[in-house]
């Protein structure tokens, strides 16, 4: 199938999906919408409804009178602070990539040395699956106590979803070095610090690098969930104000903010892949 | 002819210790229930300092174990190794070992692959590189220095790991079937790659391969494994071909078949065995 045939089918899934959204909720059919307002919202009021709180949220940024800079615009308590749609975005965006950053560097860190350590890895390795096992969204009112309404509560959320996913690749990656690869290397006569730089260390990236989408997706997640469950911005935050008003055209702008911006990370997640396993077949690394 | 052999003689009188030298070596492996399974039973073999020596046998019977003893990569239960008649403890440090399986890293490119074998004994990158890429072209590479390893045809990469493996200069090359997965022209190929390169300065050789004609086109004497378990050395042909040879045309010639003849005699028996071990 070529690309415009399939661009043109996938553009149909949406037109069909909104065409019955519309048709539900806008045109009575026996005298009753089958997809009333109250609960469905329409697809016109939600597009409205994002353009608004887009354009009222710019508008909002460039008149205000204070400096615009990064500080202030995440500041809950600048004067500025008007929760336009920008600054929720932002704050949801820098919840996620603290969350990916720490999940994943203690991820790789703690991977590596249990992988090394056989002995660590088998003592911790009950209390790793338990942890591992627990629902993370009970964590969230524990962070909230600890950190408080600021975006470290859900930073913290982000960060146990995200580390046992990087953990537990990193660990496989060090663990299921190809022997031949291995030995040739300790042939070749590198020692254990040079093993680590381009043997082990190479590997574990990789399988690092190909669960990138899911943990880049459970980073933002965690960030959402916290911020639905008790904060004062982000788009979390936005969603939960809307349901808590019954405001059925608010959650779905809010929903579908979220995920074009998902879909936006998801896109530059990609590219980041794509640059970083250039060595990888494309089958293997499509996989991920 | 004459004046190699009295060369070899004079060679053998004066040469201070063999290249590799299994004295006695023996190989258990430990299996379930505390028993072990005797591998390889006491095996003496040398290899001259400038021989090409060639192992052959059915599959399992332990070829592969005798070179990794040779390697380093694994102790022998009995016996020991000699290198250049010095007791081998750990890895052996003037070997270059080629693996059957794909070994060059994946995430280096072609050059990359070649150059950390200098780099990581202390050469600096950019002269590693320059080294690395006078070696690509010595493999018929130097066009694929920027490929990585999946962008590259099955025998590419053993040309790479051929290269990554004599740029360090070993004074032995240790084989375990190389060319095995290759197909059969390309392993012909590799094969007149491997007798130039080695013609260069006659490394010692320890070549593992299934494949006997292999055997007899490459090297300067062939040993017999039989089946195993307990293998053991049963034949030591020298191979009176001439050098430069070409391992395709070789096998044309009437000796070539002679010592075919004579080895395979032998050999058949064990291949029988082996497979009649594997359907019992």
């Amino acid at each position: 199938m070529n690309r415009v045939t399939l661009l043109l089918l996938q553009a149909l899934v949406a037109v069909v999906a909104i065409g019955i959204w519309h048709i539900g909720s806008s045109v009575p059919i026996g005298g009753t919408y089958f997809l009333p307002k109250f609960f469905f919202s329409t697809p016109a009021d939600v597009a409205t409804r994002v353009w608004t709180l887009f354009a009222d949220g710019t508008v909002k940024i460039a008149t205000c009178t204070e400096p615009i800079d990064l500080t202030r615009l995440i500041n809950i308590s600048a004067p500025c602070f008007g929760k336009t749609v920008w600054q929720h975005l932002l704050i949801t965006l820098i919840e996620g990539l603290l969350a990916f950053a720490i999940g994943a560097a203690a991820g790789v860190a703690i991977g590596f040395w249990l992988a090394r350590h056989p002995l660590l890895s088998a003592i911790f390795d009950p209390y790793i699956k338990m942890l591992n096992a627990l629902p993370r969204v009970v964590l969230a009112p524990i962070f909230l106590l600890w950190l408080g309404l600021g975006i470290w509560s859900k930073v913290a959320l982000g960060v146990t979803l995200v580390f046992f996913i990087v953990f537990f690749n990193v660990y496989q990656g060090v663990k299921e070095v190809s022997p031949a690869i291995l030995a040739n290397a300790r042939m070749l006569g590198m020692n254990e610090r040079q093993l680590f730089r381009n043997v082990y260390w190479p590997s574990a990236l990789s399988w690092m690098f190909s669960s990138l989408h899911t943990s880049v997706g459970f980073a933002i997640i965690g960030a959402v969930v916290g911020e639905y469950l008790g904060s004062a911005a982000g788009l979390g935050y936005m969603i939960q104000q809307a349901e808590g008003t019954f405001d059925t055209t608010g959650v779905f702008a809010g929903m579908v903010i979220l995920a074009v911006f998902v879909l936006i990370i998801d896109w530059f997640v990609t590219l980041i892949e794509r640059r970083l396993l250039v060595w990888r077949p494309p089958s293997a690394a499509g996989q991920g | 002819m004459s004046d190699r052999q009295a060369e070899r003689e004079t060679a053998a009188q004066h040469a201070p210790a063999a290249a590799i030298s299994f004295d006695g070596v023996a190989i258990d492996f430990p299996v379930a229930g505390g028993a072990s399974y005797p591998a390889v039973t006491r095996t003496d073999l040398k290899v001259g300092a400038h021989e090409f020596v060639a192992i052959v046998g059915p599959t399992g019977c332990g070829k592969s174990t005798l070179l990794n003893v040779a390697a380093g990569l694994l102790a022998p239960s009995t016996g020991q190794t000699l290198v250049f008649g010095a007791p081998l403890v750990g890895l052996n440090r003037s070997a270059g070992y080629l693996f059957q399986q794909d070994a060059v890293m994946p995430w280096k490119t072609a050059r990359d692959n070649v150059a950390i074998s200098l780099e990581i004994a202390g050469t600096a990158r950019a002269e590693a590189l320059e080294r690395a890429q006078g070696w690509l072209k010595r493999v018929g590479l130097s066009a694929f220095g920027d490929r990585y390893p999946h962008q590259l045809s099955g025998g590419q990469r053993k040309r790479v790991g051929l290269a990554q493996v004599l740029i360090r200069d070993p004074k032995v090359l240790l084989m375990d079937e190389p060319f095995g997965p290759l197909d059969a022209q390309t392993r012909q190929i590799m094969g007149n790659l491997l007798l130039d390169l080695w013609a260069l300065d006659r490394k010692a050789v320890l070549f593992v391969t299934h494949d006997l004609e292999e055997a007899i086109a490459l090297s300067d004497r062939v040993v017999i494994m039989s089946a195993g378990p307990s293998a053991r050395i049963i034949g030591d042909h020298a191979i009176d071909l001439e050098r430069p040879r070409d391992a395709s045309e070789v096998r044309l010639l009437p000796r070539f078949h002679e010592l075919h003849k004579a080895i395979w005699g032998q050999l058949r028996a064990e291949v029988l065995k082996a497979y009649g071990e594997d359907a019992g």
